[in-house]
């Protein structure tokens, strides 16, 4: 595999996918979770773990979006496009979720927080959910025609092989935001935590199986290039490793670490799914030859060059002061004056 | 209703909406970091509070703004498929920009701004009020860029079926970008300064923390002032001066020019009709355009009548929204000085009617940045990209009217709700005032 600027962008655009994966999983997570807290202290907690991070976790979202329209703007047009519905209401539960932590905590009245929680449980699962599905129909294939158009309905979108997919999602990251919350809190909240974390990791392992079998059959050329290349099992064996190691982790109650493996398990995954597809970014179901690529669908090569600049000047400072923001919110959530 | 037209009143409703939360972001901004500044400086207590309390409403300002950005980021893919293939080469690259540069810096230090106060020492938590300032003026920088291109194309040429890049600079740094960046920031600046002052002059009225709100009101009246007077000069002039050079059309229809004429008059006044297009109950001054466009009361200055009528954009409602935006900067700086004059003779605060004014006045500088963003819009039609693609070609083609006309009842719905939301939580919050001292 030769790495011209068309695959460095492919990779890119990848990273920001994980990054967005592994950092608002979370949030989503511990969202999910908010639904099934027992009292409005607990509902605090959820809300407060993720509270000081979640927005800068989300740009992940927005700047993968805008790298998509700048290195890929015939993916970025097909697929909105395409998906137009489902994105429309993606919006609308993400935008839920956005407001609900500032006015949640402004009124004291436990209806009002009533709808807020709703607001931020909802505007959690909803995205995992669509995430996957998401997912799902682009290892699935969708039916793009040669002029790069997306034919399909809303409701092809909802196939079951793509709700399967976004079912993995869900549960995926309720086991990861379960994680984070255990490393947040302590005493009952925590150990309920570990209880969610290590039965959800089951039903994970249960539907990763399935799933990855159901694509074997239903979409082969996943299969077909990828199987020849070493990073395929480089990934595999990360992902075995992640999954077997993870319930001996949680268990010890290094949750730190915990979260750390939990975050290579979704790289790993996300990482052999988008080689499997390359150099394809949107498979086309009705003739593969139709499939939107890395170099049917990029820009010109002076803007890949252009961005790529910017990915390498900007990148490295976004890492550098979001790792000391984490840093400074470590340790267990505190509920304060200024807490939601 | 056609697919068109019902994509055009979505992009309108939702940028519409958008757009009334980022200026008071920058604006506010900009203020907390001086609040801050004072407060660890001077070591004075006051302001620590005065930015508690304003941090609290930039936080939910902030919310309403971040959630219907989100859709933003989308909908040029989602509503305007062809015109994201046809200028995605150049477009894409600013978007994704802000992404890295801005949104990164804004959210990621508002975390630690607002929750970090006991957490991080006071420079780091002043620089944190810094950096969320700095971030969202540079998000204003790369979406005046991207929009800039819209209006005065550069650094590109027409290969393979689209716009594709030739010069990064050329493209960032086109004909319009800097001169459009200034005005469009600086609007930001006096709608947070009027945000404060309105604000700080209820509390006073209210006789709620009359010490705080008046250091607040004095901060905010004098950053007003500065802030509409170089609206006006430099900023509001070059970008006129700009338009005339670069984008003809759309200054003879602001301007209400529909005959080619030299010495061509400002027009100060009149009601505009449209068919046949013409002014009536004018009032102007002969040769001031054309001095103020070209320097040169003689210039000859085109009118409407001399461009192709498939060219020329929609003439009332650009020339009635410029107008007006134009009576609003006369207002803000005549409120504005007036008030410092009153401050210099320290009776500012027994004026009860001028206070009442100034909170009256909070909603007007977005007014007239909703009124301004219209011109520039609107002024550019029928094209989406000056010159080069008609709105009318540039739709998705995949989206039909009904999905649109769902998507736009949804999002009216959610938007009309948190338009409430947001009025009655601010409002709420006002009224409790800041937090006592060591409370």
């Amino acid at each position: 595999m030769t790495m011209d600027l068309n695959s460095i962008w492919f990779w890119l655009v990848g990273v920001l996918i994980i990054g967005y994966a592994i950092l608002d999983g979370f949030d989503f997570g511990v969202g999910i979770l908010s639904l099934f807290a027992k009292n409005e202290e607990e509902r605090r907690i959820h809300m407060n773990a993720i509270g000081p991070v979640w927005d800068g976790n989300e740009v992940w979202l927005l700047t993968g979006g805008g790298a998509l329209f700048a290195a890929f703007p015939v993916v970025y047009a097909t697929v909105f496009s395409g998906f137009y519905l489902a994105l429309m209401l993606l919006l609308v539960t993400l935008i839920a979720r956005a407001v609900s932590f500032e006015f949640r905590s402004k009124v004291e009245s436990s209806s009002w927080r009533r709808i807020w929680d709703w607001a931020f449980g909802l505007g959690s699962l909803l995205p995992a959910l669509l995430f996957g599905v998401a997912i799902g129909n682009i290892l699935h294939g969708v039916p793009v025609d040669t002029g790069g158009n997306y034919l399909g309905s809303f409701l092809g979108l909802l196939n079951p092989f793509s709700i399967g997919v976004g079912l993995l999602s869900v549960v995926l990251f309720t086991m990861h935001g379960a994680i984070y919350l255990a490393s947040k809190t302590d005493g009952a909240l925590q150990s309920r935590a570990v209880d969610w974390a290590s039965k959800l990791w089951i039903l994970f392992v249960l539907l990763y199986v399935v799933m990855t079998l159901w694509s074997w059959l239903g979409s082969p050329f996943l299969f077909a290039g990828s199987m020849k290349n070493p990073f395929f099992f480089i990934f595999l064996i990360l992902l075995v490793g992640t999954i077997v190691y993870l319930p001996i982790v949680i268990k010890s109650g290094k949750f730190g670490r915990a979260f750390f493996t939990s975050s290579l398990l979704i790289t790993s995954m996300l990482g052999q799914m988008a080689l499997s597809l390359f150099p394809r970014l949107v498979p086309s179901s009705i003739d593969l030859a139709y499939s939107l690529t890395i170099y049917n669908a990029s820009s010109s090569s002076l803007t890949l060059q252009t961005m790529l600049i910017i990915a390498l000047v900007g990148v490295p400072i976004v890492i550098a002061y979001s790792a000391f923001i984490h840093y400074v919110f470590r340790g267990k959530v505190e509920i304060t004056k200024e807490s939601y | 209703m056609d697919a068109l037209l019902l994509a055009r009143l979505q992009f309108a409703m939702t940028i519409g909406f958008h757009f009334l939360f980022p200026p008071i972001s920058i604006g506010l901004g900009w203020l907390l970091v001086m609040m801050e500044w004072y407060g660890w400086k001077k070591n004075d207590e006051l302001y620590v509070r005065m930015g508690k309390f304003f941090a609290k409403l930039f936080a939910l300002t902030f919310a309403v703004g971040v959630a219907t950005g989100i859709v933003m980021e989308f909908q040029f893919g989602t509503n305007w498929a062809t015109y994201s293939k046809f200028v995605g080469d150049i477009f894409g690259a600013p978007l994704a920009a802000e992404g890295v540069f801005a949104f990164f810096l804004e959210s990621g230090f508002l975390g630690l701004y607002l929750f970090g106060r006991n957490k991080v020492s006071k420079p780091i938590h002043w620089f944190s009020s810094l950096m969320v300032a700095v971030g969202a003026t540079i998000s204003a920088f790369w979406i005046i860029v991207a929009n800039s291109w819209q209006q005065t194309p550069a650094g590109y040429v027409i290969r393979n079926g689209r716009a594709e890049l030739t010069s990064f600079y050329d493209a960032v740094f086109n004909p319009s970008t800097l001169i459009r960046y200034f005005h469009t920031v600086d609007a930001a600046l006096i709608t947070g300064a009027f945000f404060v002052a309105g604000i700080a002059a209820y509390l006073i009225l209210k006789g709620k923390e009359i010490e705080l709100a008046q250091k607040a009101m004095k901060l905010a009246v004098i950053f007003g002032l500065i802030t509409s007077l170089l609206e006006l000069m430099p900023f509001g002039h070059e970008h006129a001066k700009q338009v005339a050079r670069t984008q003809p059309e759309k200054f003879a229809a602001i301007e209400g020019l529909y005959t080619s004429q030299p010495q061509a008059p400002m027009v100060l006044f009149a009601v505009p009709f449209t068919k046949p297009p013409e002014l009536k109950a004018v009032v102007e001054i002969q040769g001031v355009l054309s001095w103020m466009a070209f320097g040169d009361v003689n210039a000859h200055i085109k009118g409407i009548n001399e461009f192709p009528r498939e060219n020329i954009p929609p003439l009332w409602l650009t020339f009635v929204s410029f107008h007006n935006m134009v009576v609003l900067g006369m207002f803000f700086i005549a409120i504005t000085l007036y008030a410092t004059y009153l401050l210099w003779k320290k009776n500012l605060f027994e004026k009860k009617w001028l206070l009442k004014l100034f909170t009256w006045s909070i909603p007007l500088p977005l007014a007239a940045c909703q009124l301004g963003w219209m011109a520039a819009e609107v002024g550019r039609q029928p094209w989406i990209v000056y010159g080069l693609l008609r709105t009318a070609d540039a739709s998705s083609i995949t989206v039909s009217a009904p999905e649109i006309l769902f998507s736009i009842i949804l999002f009216g719905c959610v938007y009309l709700l948190l338009g409430a939301l947001y009025i009655y939580l601010l409002v709420r919050e006002v009224k409790h005032g800041p937090e006592p001292a060591n409370g």
